[in-house]
């Protein structure tokens, strides 16, 4: 595969070296700022259900459930708790008014057949082309649990990948090719991450925003596609 | 015709060792509790069962994976913290996994019902799930060709049902039961009450009588409480 660089666009890369990396909450208002007023949206579970803290209730943004609901609240607390309204990773929540509850395989064709606007979902790997890894270490021991992730990777109209840039032992997560087992090929549209925001393009990855680091920086970190371009 | 019975026991009577059991539910959302802890009681075992999870905590599905009795799961989310009884026999080998995306596993079960030969899905293509798997390219997309899941019997939960086997759900434990019970030959309902003919809206039936056998009402959902977002944050997880 022919290797690609990160490219800056001037229109379009701004750089932020005047602050740290986003912390895990401005990262989730981040992307809540950015999904379109009135969008149909699904957010995976970990990392992503915090965007739904952060949307503006005037927004008129709907959130769907795998499990089978459009217009999903905010998380249930106290005698709200009722067993038989839950999220797709089994926690409580609420419904709000102009919300449906509908089977599973109604759920999934809404995704499939791409009546969905965007989903959000977290990653262990995003290749420069788009593909996703992140329902399977391949480790001997790790027990694989796809869920819905695939039918999101290839049915949401835009697909925003939440994750921090690198590992904690400092290994890149956006990768020239995924080691990890495909989740779907070229579903990834945007990456949201501590350091960067960044588009998936035929032309490349496209640095939106740099956060505590030059695209330079991130660049050399990252090793991928050096002096290419 | 559907059957109204007595107990749970009587309602899964006729499970024989070695079947497929579809079991509703979603995590312990629609998780028809009263008739799993039957199904362990009748004892059946070496079953093939489907949900879309391997059971948590000690009740329902859980339970029947710690007492022996499942040979093979059909499943798209095995993995929670709180599945230990199936992570414990899948590592010593004792079950037998079979891993389907969500969707591919719904519209599986969905197709067995509609009487569907096999169907064309994007999801899954070109990872380990398809592999081995016919592949066609429509319109210069591609798909991945899945075949019905069947089952002898499916275990649902519904709330309400009216004396000819109509259902009603609530809220989000409706998932899998109206797909999976007309993919058995033999559905089996519990619900929380029983009312008589006439006594539900023509209008608000979501899965028609014709498609259930058996229905015993065993009173308000009796599974493990589903713990609010901030008792799981104070055991350190976030939701």
């Amino acid at each position: 595969m022919a290797s690609r660089d990160i490219v800056i666009e001037p229109s379009v890369t701004v750089e932020h070296t005047d602050r740290g990396p986003l912390a895990p909450d401005e990262l989730a208002a981040l992307i809540a700022g950015d999904i379109p007023a009135g969008s149909y949206v699904n957010l995976g579970i970990g990392q992503p259900t915090r965007v739904a803290d952060h949307l503006d209730p005037a927004s008129g943004i709907v959130l769907h459930t795998e499990n089978g609901m459009l217009g999903m609240g905010p998380a249930a607390l106290g005698d709200q708790v009722d067993p038989d309204l839950t999220n797709a990773g089994k926690i409580p929540v609420t419904e709000l008014p102009g919300a449906a509850y509908f089977h599973h395989a109604d759920s999934f064709a809404m995704m499939r057949g791409g009546h969905l606007d965007v989903c959000v979902l977290g990653a262990y790997q995003v290749s420069v082309t788009g593909d996703l890894a992140n329902w399977h270490t391949g480790e001997p021991d790790d027990i694989p649990a796809v869920g819905g992730a695939m039918d999101l990777a290839i049915g949401a109209r835009s697909v925003y990948v939440m994750m921090t840039l690198f590992t904690r032992n400092g290994a890149p997560k956006l990768v020239q090719a995924c080691t990890y087992p495909l989740t779907a090929a070229g579903c990834v549209t945007r990456l949201y991450t501590d350091l960067a925001v960044l588009d998936v393009t035929p032309r490349g990855v496209v640095a939106r925003q740099t956060f505590g680091a030059t695209v330079a920086e991130l660049r050399a970190r990252l090793g991928v596609a050096v002096g290419t371009s | 015709m559907a059957e109204i019975v007595a107990t749970p026991l009587d309602a899964v009577a006729g499970i024989a060792d070695g079947a497929t059991v579809m079991i509703g539910g979603f995590g312990d959302a629609g998780q028809p509790v009263a008739l799993i802890d039957a199904l362990i009681d009748s004892g059946a075992s070496g079953l093939v069962v489907v949900n879309n999870n391997a059971g948590s905590g000690e009740h329902g599905l859980a339970r029947l994976i710690a007492a022996g009795r499942v040979r093979r799961i059909i499943c798209s989310f095995p993995r929670q913290t709180d599945s230990w009884h199936f992570d414990e026999k899948y590592r010593a080998g004792e079950i037998e996994l079979e891993l389907v995306p969500q969707g591919n596993l719904a519209e599986r079960i969905r197709a067995a019902g509609a009487g569907i030969g096999a169907f064309y899905t994007p999801t899954g293509f070109g990872t380990l799930l398809a592999e081995g798997k016919e592949t066609r390219e429509i319109d210069g997309r591609h798909y991945v060709l899945e075949y019905p899941l069947r089952a002898d019997f499916a275990l649902i939960r519904a709330d309400v049902a009216d004396e000819r086997g109509n259902l009603r759900y609530r809220k989000t434990a409706r998932n899998f039961g109206p797909i999976m019970a007309p993919a058995a030959t033999t559905t089996v309902v519990e619900v929380s009450r029983i009312v008589p003919v006439g006594g539900l809206d023509p209008e608000n039936v979501v899965t028609p009588g014709i498609y259930v056998d058996r229905i015993v009402a065993v009173g308000p959902a009796g599974g493990a409480p589903a713990r609010s977002a901030g008792e799981r944050r104070t055991r350190g997880e976030r939701p």
